[in-house]
């Protein structure tokens, strides 16, 4: 018995809204991140799925969603490395507050 | 010297007095008068050299006109100066009259403020009428004849602060114009069927037969729709009474000299055209004969001493082209002899009619009366002005009106004949009523008034003595002037036409039968008193009223085209602007929309950017068919 793709997907689906939302709504700066992981991972997902189930199956979609995986954990490490230096200098991590781009 | 070939210097002194008075007017306040004296005097003497240089046996005509202007559709189009009898007539006349108008002005423009303005405009005046007539084309005369009308309009409302003077010189300088456009049509048409704009060129194509008569009635008539502009003719004479407002010394150099003796000189000026097209030549006759009695009987009424004379002009200038209209050498030598002497008793009445105004500061003749003893000058040149206009023996008018009455005769317009001997009597009529009103009886009015300056009366003298005398040069029995004034005009002789003619005796005793009669109708009613005057008659309220002309434009011209004005505005106003505003607040909406977004927030712009996402993505869903097309279209190609 095997789980249809549709199934992989609609999970996909569903991750990778949540994390649209969070990432556009939350003012926490370390949530939006995650968000931005969750979007991450929903990619991942489909990579997967596709990889297995998808026209043309073939293992560079699974080697694909490793690369995305590393690249996200660096990622991750620039963006909180980023985030601790702007609460050192302005003392805060609500998104709302950082519209330097204003300027 | 040869003076003739020197004519370019006779307008070149008014506008040098020009220039310095526009550069140095109000450093000169007063002395502004001198310099405009002094160029109209040095024009006058070398228009009295040139006239009497032309007068001589075998002179011949002069023409300059090659300096070279425009090149277009492959003619040359050049400008110059010429001499000729008319115009040497002419030349004399204008530089005459405005020179004793400026005389006349340094008394009676005494202590304006804008004294130097006036002489000016004067100046001006003078040199573009001197243009007119010197001009050797058509074209050119259209430039200097346009100027005419910019000066008049600057004079007529030279007491702009005054509302009727405003509205004066508006119409004045309007109604002229809608005649000028008939002129300049006439022009372009001339220009496309003969090829040429010099007038000799034009006799020439005429004479020789080169263009039919149904061409030379239409330039015909549309050059004299210009000449109805200019010289006040019906239905284009409502601009003439109103053009009163100005400073009298001004109407009597537009009545005189420099305006309305244009349009009758523009005709003069091209009689050969009129001599080919006998319906040209028609409607000519029968506007002037319609003006001259029009005129003559409004005149009848009017209160003021201006308006009188104003329809007075109106009325002789009708009858200029009455006699213009009988296209004979007859009619030729008549209306150019009318122009020349009415030129003098025309601006001789309208300087003693400043005369008066001047004295007794109104110009409604029922509050004057009882000046005869006040004012023996001014009294006694109104009245050789009035004889003369009237055509009484020996005076000026007698000879140029009886002239015409003959011309009309002999051209076998009975109808107009009888027109212009009622008009006749009219006129004499109106200017002893005037004459009667304003000198006899008892003062009504409360100033106390007593004679110009002699810088004024001497003007006057000058101008009556002219009155007097000036008929003489074309008498019956030896009509010098007109002998000249036909000689080397081969269309005459072509036509079989022929200068001489024998006025019969009963045309002169008619005339000036009902001329007496009509100054005996005066003395009964407004001297004597021993007939009523019989005011407010429905016919009188005709005539107190113009015929009700002006206000049946404004009904029927002005009323409508305001209409449609206020409508295009409207339109403007709604659509044009409204377009344009909506515009505005469209861009404008999107810029503050857009300014409003950026705001420096990160995930604002993201939800934009994902919103523009979305759209982009539905809509290439909704419209999938086109990436089939667009498919198709590349793999092709």
């Amino acid at each position: 018995m095997s789980v249809p793709i549709n199934s992989y997907l609609l999970v996909a689906l569903i991750l990778f809204c949540i994390g649209l939302y969070g990432a556009l709504t939350k003012r926490n700066a370390v949530v939006v991140l995650l968000s931005i992981e969750l979007m991450l991972n929903a990619v991942n997902l489909n990579l997967v799925a596709f990889a297995k189930y998808g026209l043309f199956p073939h293992i560079s979609g699974q080697i694909f969603s490793l690369f995305t995986i590393t690249v996200a954990a660096a990622e991750a490490a620039v963006g909180l490395a980023i985030l601790i230096s702007l609460y050192r200098n302005r003392n805060t991590v609500q998104v709302d507050e950082m519209d330097l781009m204003k300027r | 010297m040869e003076m003739i070939a020197n004519a370019w210097l006779v307008p070149l002194f008014p506008l040098l007095a020009f220039v310095l008075l526009v550069a140095f007017g109000r450093q000169l306040k007063e002395a502004a008068a001198y310099v405009g004296i002094l160029a109209t005097g040095a024009s006058f003497v070398v228009a009295l050299l040139i006239f009497f240089e032309r007068f001589a046996e075998d002179a011949k005509d002069y023409i300059y006109n090659n300096f070279h202007w425009l090149t277009f559709a492959g003619k040359e189009i050049t400008m110059g100066f010429e001499v000729n009898q008319l115009n040497a007539m002419m030349l004399v006349i204008v530089t005459l009259v405005s020179m004793l108008v400026h005389i006349y002005s340094r008394g009676y423009m005494h202590g304006d403020e804008r004294f130097p303005v006036f002489y000016q405009y004067l100046a001006l005046f003078t040199f573009s009428m001197l243009g007119v007539v010197l001009s050797p084309n058509i074209l050119q005369l259209y430039i200097f004849w346009e100027l005419v009308g910019v000066c008049s309009f600057l004079l007529v409302g030279f007491y702009f602060y005054k509302p009727e003077a405003k509205a004066a010189a508006k119409k004045a300088f309007i109604v002229t114009r809608i005649g000028d456009v008939g002129l300049f049509i006439g022009l372009a048409l001339i220009f496309w069927w003969v090829g040429s704009f010099n007038y000799n060129d034009i006799f020439n194509k005429i004479e020789a037969g080169a263009v039919e008569e149904w061409k030379l009635t239409l330039i015909g008539i549309l050059i004299f729709v210009g000449a109805v502009g200019k010289s006040g003719q019906f239905p284009l004479h409502t601009w003439l009474p109103d053009a009163m407002e100005g400073p009298t010394p001004v109407s009597a150099l537009i009545h005189a000299a420099t305006m309305v003796a244009a349009g009758v000189y523009l005709v003069a000026r091209m009689y050969d055209l009129y001599l080919a097209s006998p319906v040209a030549a028609e409607t000519v006759a029968y506007i002037g004969g319609f003006t001259a009695i029009f005129a003559a009987s409004i005149g009848l009424t009017q209160r003021d001493i201006k308006r009188v004379l104003a329809y007075s002009t109106v009325s002789q200038l009708g009858y200029m082209m009455l006699a213009l209209g009988a296209a004979s050498a007859a009619g030729y030598v008549a209306g150019t002899f009318h122009l020349m002497t009415h030129a003098f008793f025309k601006a001789l009445l309208f300087l003693a009619a400043g005369s008066v105004i001047h004295a007794v500061h109104t110009q409604d003749i029922f509050e004057m009366g009882g000046l005869w003893k006040k004012m023996r000058i001014t009294g006694l040149v109104f009245l050789i002005g009035c004889l003369a206009i009237a055509g009484i023996p020996p005076f000026a008018g007698f000879w140029s009106k009886e002239e015409i009455l003959v011309a009309t005769l002999s051209s076998g317009h009975i109808d107009l004949f009888v027109v212009a001997l009622i008009a006749a009597s009219f006129t004499a009529f109106y200017m002893f009523r005037l004459f009667f009103l304003t000198f006899s009886g008892q003062a009504r009015g409360g100033a106390e008034a007593h004679e110009s300056p002699g810088v004024m009366t001497v003007p006057m003298l000058v101008l009556a003595v002219l009155a007097v005398v000036a008929g003489f040069i074309n008498t019956p029995w030896k009509p010098v002037l007109g002998e000249w004034l036909t000689d080397g005009f081969t269309m005459f002789h072509a036509g079989g036409h022929s200068a001489e003619h024998a006025a019969p005796v009963w045309v002169t005793l008619l005339a000036v039968g009902v001329s007496l009669v009509g100054i005996w109708l005066a003395w009964s009613m407004y001297g004597k008193g021993t007939i009523p005057q019989g005011e407010g008659g429905p016919l009188y309220r005709l005539s107190f009223h113009k015929y009700y002309v002006d206000e049946i434009y404004d009904a029927v011209f002005v009323k409508p085209l305001r209409a449609i004005g206020k409508g295009m505005y409207a339109f403007d106003v709604w659509v044009v602007d409204g377009l344009v505003r909506l515009v505005v607040a469209f861009t404008k909406g999107v810029g503050s929309t857009g300014a409003r977004m950026q705001n420096g927030q990160v995930q604002t712009y993201g939800a934009i950017a994902f919103i523009g996402l979305v759209l982009l993505i539905a809509g290439l869903t909704i419209a999938g068919g086109y990436a089939e097309q667009w498919r198709t279209i590349f793999l092709q190609s």
